[in-house]
Formats: structure tokens, sequence, C-alpha cells
């Protein structure tokens, strides 16, 4: 039995099992992170993690300031104010509440404060819509924030904490946004395994600001006005820490999977059957549920099909995504966000999938999807189709030059 | 009204800011130094410096943007010498809860030394009256939270160019309300009443009160007492602008003075829900100084300097108004009598 597993057993045997959804998921993580203060406003789907967090403070189960704000901006920068000084924030949102906050999300990163936020991904409404769309997240995609999408209540758990270790660290001091489906993830439960204290104790170590902490003991002054100066050396160094950023995710799965045992594989991408895979999907976040199924399916019928579920956004990791895309004969992304008006009228993953496969030798074709806009239910048939289409172009060795909108009336 | 309003939770440690007993026993110290930019006679540079000498060296300032951002933290030359940092322009309320939370989440839980901090936020007009109004009030009615919301108000969008904002007097010229041929006057609002507003809006904050920096020692017991009392607080400042005023830069303390003397800025506290008017207005209030015309205060400025007498004749009914038929003179403007006052066409 090697070290890992030997570790695994240990977990198996101290960890409690509970039926949560996504969001009670991220509220346990914040009272086992100790988080210090919380903001709330509210908006579904994210409304209900912090309905979660307001339970566990009433009933004294964490302690922190927990702030009912006027409005998402007030929100971000309270929560954005509070990491300044030393303090573990976490807020969200969803939406137009996401883009409400938006003059705060954008700010947030050069001044190197390792906020973490949930994003309960939802449809930027008008036209109302509660539903599912990563367009919220994706607008602040460019900003300096790291992003990781999780698929399951437990992966929401235990990114959530990780999410602390990798922004919290020296080397990146980044804030980091989760996103989670709406409705799909933020509202159904599951068994999720919840950690002992002593075990997050021991994998995500005290918030320490160092000399960048506001507080009399060392005066500083944050953000100044820097004009043309030196505003090009400051965004060159926040890039320099998301650069960073990759190194320290990998080593902070390392030490997750030492002491939690789980969370094997590649901490950027999952792969699902991708061994002798000749074509693959791609997607992020709760479509890999209907994807999934298929391909197990088909997988029974002797087809080589598999999918690649991306988990971290931002910092992308283009070399190893690139290296593994490129062994296919074709690939299918699925869009659940929009960018109209782009190359191909695709979505932004397709895009970003396209530019990663550019700096390889083999390029195979890439067929871009739209699917699943608004929480639309990507079904199976759609699943089956986007497949289908996908081997088309590995049988021309060719995709078809337009995004295809998958499950739309016509 | 009894004046010792029990308050749910004041826990976070407060500091014993003794009242300052006449200029000369002012603090010697400075927080607030050389290393800006601001205009020649800047009353706003002034006020910052009373401010955290008042406050003293265990203070956090955080600044919405606008001229006491741009001009005092140019980068290697920040004239603070207490901890500052900036916030969104509508955050002053924000960043007030978040860096007042995040210490008594850090106190409570034994991560840094108890012990009272002054939290500082300040805003211009534009950012603390207009865009920041909702989280200024949302501020103050946190009540766990010890800070000081201080408005400086210039009466414009300075920074910018002088914009008007809703807190620029009625008829003012500004680069957003200029002096034309076909219209006299662009800007027709009527300067917003902040500070009672929020006194009136927020029934447990505990201190509001108006400054003019002018009178210094006021001043500075002013923000002794918004730090050492408990729970949010607000100050609203009134700073002559020589740039968006257009006067002469060694004017600003007299602009200040006849703001008073007239009757356009009235010195109030609502301390602990007790109103108290003092200073020149309490004098005029009690008949012991005559309350000036508006005129004397207008015509020494270049953005009023399109008025004609008309104008000058409804500003002085609008500010008469204030003393003769406000439900509370100078602070409260209900009425069950308003004059129909409209303005010159
Ligand atoms: C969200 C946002 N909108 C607009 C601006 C542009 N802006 C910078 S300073 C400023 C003026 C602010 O006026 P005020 O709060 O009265 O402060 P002052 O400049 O008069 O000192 C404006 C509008 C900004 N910084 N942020
Ligand atoms: S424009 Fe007015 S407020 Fe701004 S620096 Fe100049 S005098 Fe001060
Ligand atoms: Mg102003």
């Amino acid at each position: 039995m090697d070290p890992d597993s030997a570790t695994a057993v240990r977990v198996a045997a101290a960890e409690q099992e509970a039926l949560i959804s996504g969001s009670e998921a991220v509220a346990v993580a914040t009272r086992l992170a100790d988080v210090d203060v919380l903001t709330a406003y509210p908006i579904r789907p994210y409304d209900t993690l912090m309905q979660y967090v307001a339970k566990q403070i009433a009933n004294g189960e964490q302690d922190a300031e927990y702030i009912v704000a006027e409005s998402e901006h007030s929100q971000f920068e309270i929560a954005k104010h509070a990491e300044a000084v030393g303090a573990r924030a976490m807020c969200g949102s969803s939406g137009v509440g996401w883009c409400y906050a938006f003059e705060a999300i954008a700010v947030t990163p050069a001044l190197r404060l390792p906020l973490v936020a949930m994003v309960g991904n939802r449809a930027l409404d008008d036209p109302g819509a509660f539903g599912t769309e990563h367009n919220d997240a994706l607008a602040a995609r460019d900003l300096g924030w790291m992003h990781v999408w999780v698929d399951t209540a437990q992966e929401a758990l235990d990114t959530t904490l990780m999410a602390y270790r990798v922004a919290e660290d020296r080397r990146v001091f980044l804030p980091c946004a989760i996103s989670t489906d709406g409705a799909f993830l933020t509202h159904s439960q599951t068994l999720v395994k919840i950690p002992p204290q002593t075990w997050v104790d021991e994998f995500l170590p005290p918030y320490n600001r160092g000399d960048l902490r506001l507080h009399p003991d060392n005066p500083i002054t944050i953000a100044p006005q820097v004009n043309e100066d030196w505003l090009m050396e400051i965004r060159r160094q926040t890039d320099e820490a998301m650069r960073n950023a990759r190194g320290v995710i990998e080593e902070a799965y390392r030490d997750f999977r030492r002491i939690f045992g789980r969370g094997e594989g590649n901490p950027f991408f999952e792969e699902y059957r991708t061994e002798d895979a000749e074509v693959v999907l791609v997607g992020m976040g709760t479509l890999s549920m209907p994807v999934k199924v298929v391909i197990r399916k088909l997988r029974e019928q002797g087809e080589k099909v598999g999918f690649v579920r991306v988990r971290w956004f931002r910092p992308f990791d283009h070399e190893r995504l690139g290296a593994l895309l490129s062994r296919f004969r074709a690939i299918g992304v699925i869009d659940r966000d929009f960018s109209m008006g782009s190359p191909f009228n695709s979505g932004v993953l397709a895009n970003e999938i396209r530019a990663t496969l550019y700096a390889q030798d083999r390029r195979p074709p890439v067929v871009s999807f739209i699917a699943g806009l608004g929480g639309r239910e990507v079904t199976i048939p759609a699943v089956k189709e986007m497949i289908e289409q996908t081997r088309r172009a590995a049988a021309a060795g060719k995709a078809p030059a337009d995004t295809q909108w998958i499950g739309v009336r016509a | 009204m009894d004046a010792k309003l029990q308050v749910p939770t004041l826990d976070s440690p407060l500091p014993v800011l003794e009242p300052i007993k006449g200029v000369k026993k002012a603090p010697l110290e400075e927080y607030f130094t050389s290393g800006h930019r601001t205009c020649q006679g800047c009353e706003s540079a002034l006020v910052m410096k009373l401010m955290v000498k008042a406050a003293g060296p265990r203070t956090v300032v955080l600044g919405s943007t606008g001229c006491m951002y741009v001009a005092n933290t140019t980068y290697y030359s920040t004239s603070w010498v207490v901890p500052w940092m900036h916030t969104q322009l509508g955050s002053s309320g924000s960043a007030a809860v978040g860096t007042a939370a995040g210490y008594r989440a850090l106190m409570r839980k034994g991560k840094i030394k108890r012990e009272p901090i002054n939290v500082i936020s300040f805003c211009g007009d534009g950012g603390g009256a207009d865009m920041g109004l909702s989280a200024i009030s949302g501020a103050l009615q946190h009540m766990d939270y010890n800070h000081l919301i201080l408005l400086y108000d210039n009466e414009s969008y300075a920074n910018t160019d002088i914009q008007a904002s809703g807190s620029t007097p009625y008829g003012a010229n500004t680069t957003f309300s200029p002096h034309g041929k076909a219209k006299r006057i662009l800007h027709k609002r009527w300067k917003k009443n902040m500070a009672a507003m929020l006194a009136a809006g927020h029934p447990e904050c505990r201190y509001v009160g108006t400054v003019c920096a002018s009178y210094a020692v006021d001043f500075m017991n002013r923000i002794r007492k918004a730090l050492s009392i408990g729970g949010p607080t607000f100050i609203h400042s009134l700073d002559p602008c020589p740039k968006g005023w257009d006067y002469d830069p060694m004017l600003s303390h007299e602009l200040g003075e006849l703001a008073v003397l007239a009757g356009i800025w009235p010195l109030f506290e609502v301390e602990q829900h007790q109103l108290r008017l003092y200073g020149k207005t309490r004098a005029i209030v009690e008949g012991r100084q005559k309350r000036l015309p508006v005129r004397d205060y207008l015509m020494k400025q270049g953005r009023f300097a399109h008025f004609t007498n008309d104008d000058i004749d409804y500003f002085q009914a609008k500010i008469d108004e204030m003393w003769t038929r406000w439900l509370i003179p100078g602070v409260l403007p209900f009425s069950t009598d308003v004059l129909n006052e409209r303005p010159p066409a």
C-alpha cells in the first residue's frame, strides 16, 4: 500500500457524510476555513449559500462577522476591505448581481487581495431567467481573478478550501471565483464527506498578509495614484502572480490528496474515458452529468468517445490541455455561454480551446456548440447529437465553420 | 428623550479622545503632511490634516476616489503618515464597514491585539451624497462597527473638472451646468440636506454632525466625539474649493465663515438623538449674531457671477425659509405650510 492510499483509509474512517446541496457544501467549507467576514445580498441561486451561513451563525456553529449588505457592490467592497486588514472573507453573487458588483470585482486583483467568491452561475436577465449560464462569471475572465468550475457538492466543498489555500499563498495573493451551476449544483443535494477540523487546519494555514496588512502598526498607503508611470509594472506583477498560481494549485492539490485522500488526477481538468478516445467533448460544470451518461452508453457499444471537463479556467492549463487534445481526431466544445460576434460566433471556451490548439503540431478540427443556456437542460439526445457532429468532423477532417446551437427552436 | 439610549452591541474597544480646549492645546503632530498636490487654498486638504490630527496615530484612513485621492497619494510621495487605502467612488460606507468588521473579527478571535483602532472613511460629495449614498446608509445601520464617514463637500465632482453633483448649490456654474446664452441657469436642483437626512433616517446612529474647517477647534472636537462615541458615525464638512467655486485662494477660510454666517451652512450635531446647533449657527438662532445676506457669500464666487438680482432673491428666500418655516430651523424641512417658491424663469 503506498503512503497516499494509506492516508485514504484513515480519511474514509474519520470523515462524516451529510446529504447537502452545493451551496451548503460551500457554507460548510467557510465554517471549516474559519472565515472571518461574510457578506450577503439576495439573488438566486447564490443567496442559498448565505442562507446556510446565516443558519450556522444563528446556531452558534460559526464565528464570523456576517453582514447583510445593501447591494452586491457593497458586498464585494466590504469583503475586499476586510481582506486588506488580514481578515479572511467570502462573498459572491449570481447573474446581474455579479455585474452590479463589477467595479469591486475589477479592482480586487491588482490590490492582491485573496478574496474567495462563489458564483451561482445564472443568466444575465433581462429577459427574466433564473437558470444557469456562464456569462456572469466569464465577464470577469480577463481581470486577474482565478476561476474554477466545480461539478459536484463534494468538489464545491473541497475546492473552497483549496481556493483559500491557493489565493492566500504569498506567491499568488489573487482573488478566486468558484463557479457553481445554478440549480443543478447549488440546489441539488448529494452525499458529501465533511472532513474533521484537524485536517482542514493541517491543510489551510492562517491568512497572513504580512507587510501588506493595513494596520496602524504597518502604516502603508494602498492603491496610490500610479498612472502611466507605474501601472504597467503593476499589471505585470499581477500577471506574474497568475502564472505562479499554476504551480501553487498543483502543490495545493497534492497536499489535499495527502491529507484528505481524494482529488486524484490533474487539478486543472478532469478526463473521462479519454484513454483511447477518438473524439471528445469538452465543457465546464454540471453538463458533465448527461455527457458522461451518453459516453458510458456509447462505450458499451464499443465507441471510442470521451469527455474533458475543464475545472480551472483561470489560470488555464494550455500546455497539458493542448497536448491532450491534440491526440484526438476531433473535439466538440460545449459552451454554456455566448460571446456574440466572436471568431466563428463561438462561445468563450471554444475559442480558448482553439487558441490552445494552435500551438500544437497536430490540430484536430474543433466543432463549437452552444447549449443549455438559461438553465435549459442539456439532454441525452442533445449530447448524442453533439457527439455525432464531432464524429462527422473527425471523418471529414474538418469542422463546420460556424457554431452549432443545440436544443434550440428553429 | 433619553440621551443614553442603549445600543445593542458596542463591544469593540473605543478610544478615549478628550476634547481639545483651544487651538494652542491642539496636538503638534501631523499625520497628513507634505507630498500632496492639491490646489493652492484647497480647504479639503486642511480638512484631511485636521481630521487625522484630531484622530491621532492609531488611525486607519480609507479614501474614496476624488481630489483627496488623486492629489494626495501620488505613488512614492503619499502625504499620509497613518495607513491609508483607496476605495471606489461609491464605497466609503462599505470600506468603513469592511475595515471595521475585519478588525472586530480578528480581535474577537484573538488573531490580533484587542485595542481601539480609529477607522475613518472619507468621500467627496459626488462619491458620498450621490453615488455612495446607499452604501453610507447601509453602513450607518450596522451598529457593531465603530467608524466615522467624513464627507468633504466641495460642492462638485471637482477632480473630473468641476461637474454638478447633488450637492452643488442651486444655479452654480459647473462644466456640466454652464451659464449660456439661452439658459442662464442649467443646474436647478437644490442642494441635498445630507447630514439631517442621514440623522433622521438612521435612528440608531449615535453621531451625525456638520462642520466647517474655518472653525478648526470645533471641527477637530467633532471628529473626536464621532470616533469615541461608538458605532457608525457621519460628519459632513463644507469645503470651499478655489478652483470649483472660482475665487481668490486666499479667501477659503472667509468663504467657509460666510457660508455659516449667511445661514447657508448650519452647524449642528445630533448626538445620541439630541440635536444641538453650535458655534456661529447657534449665535444666529439665539440672536447674538446677525444672519448675513446670501449676496455677501454668493457674489464673492465666480460660479454665481451670472446671477441676476432675481436669482439672488430666490436664493435668499429659500435660505430664509430654512430659518423661518422649517419644522426644525436649519435642519429639517418639513412644514405644514411650505412656501410655494418657484425659481425665477
Ligand atoms: C465609478 C466611477 N465613476 C466615475 C469616476 C470618475 N471620477 C473620478 S473622481 C470623480 C469626482 C468625484 O467627485 P467627489 O466625490 O465630489 O470628489 P472631488 O473630486 O470633488 O474631491 C469622478 C466622477 C470614478 N472614479 N469611478
Ligand atoms: S479642485 Fe478644489 S478640492 Fe480639488 S484640489 Fe483643487 S481646491 Fe481642492
Ligand atoms: Mg466634490
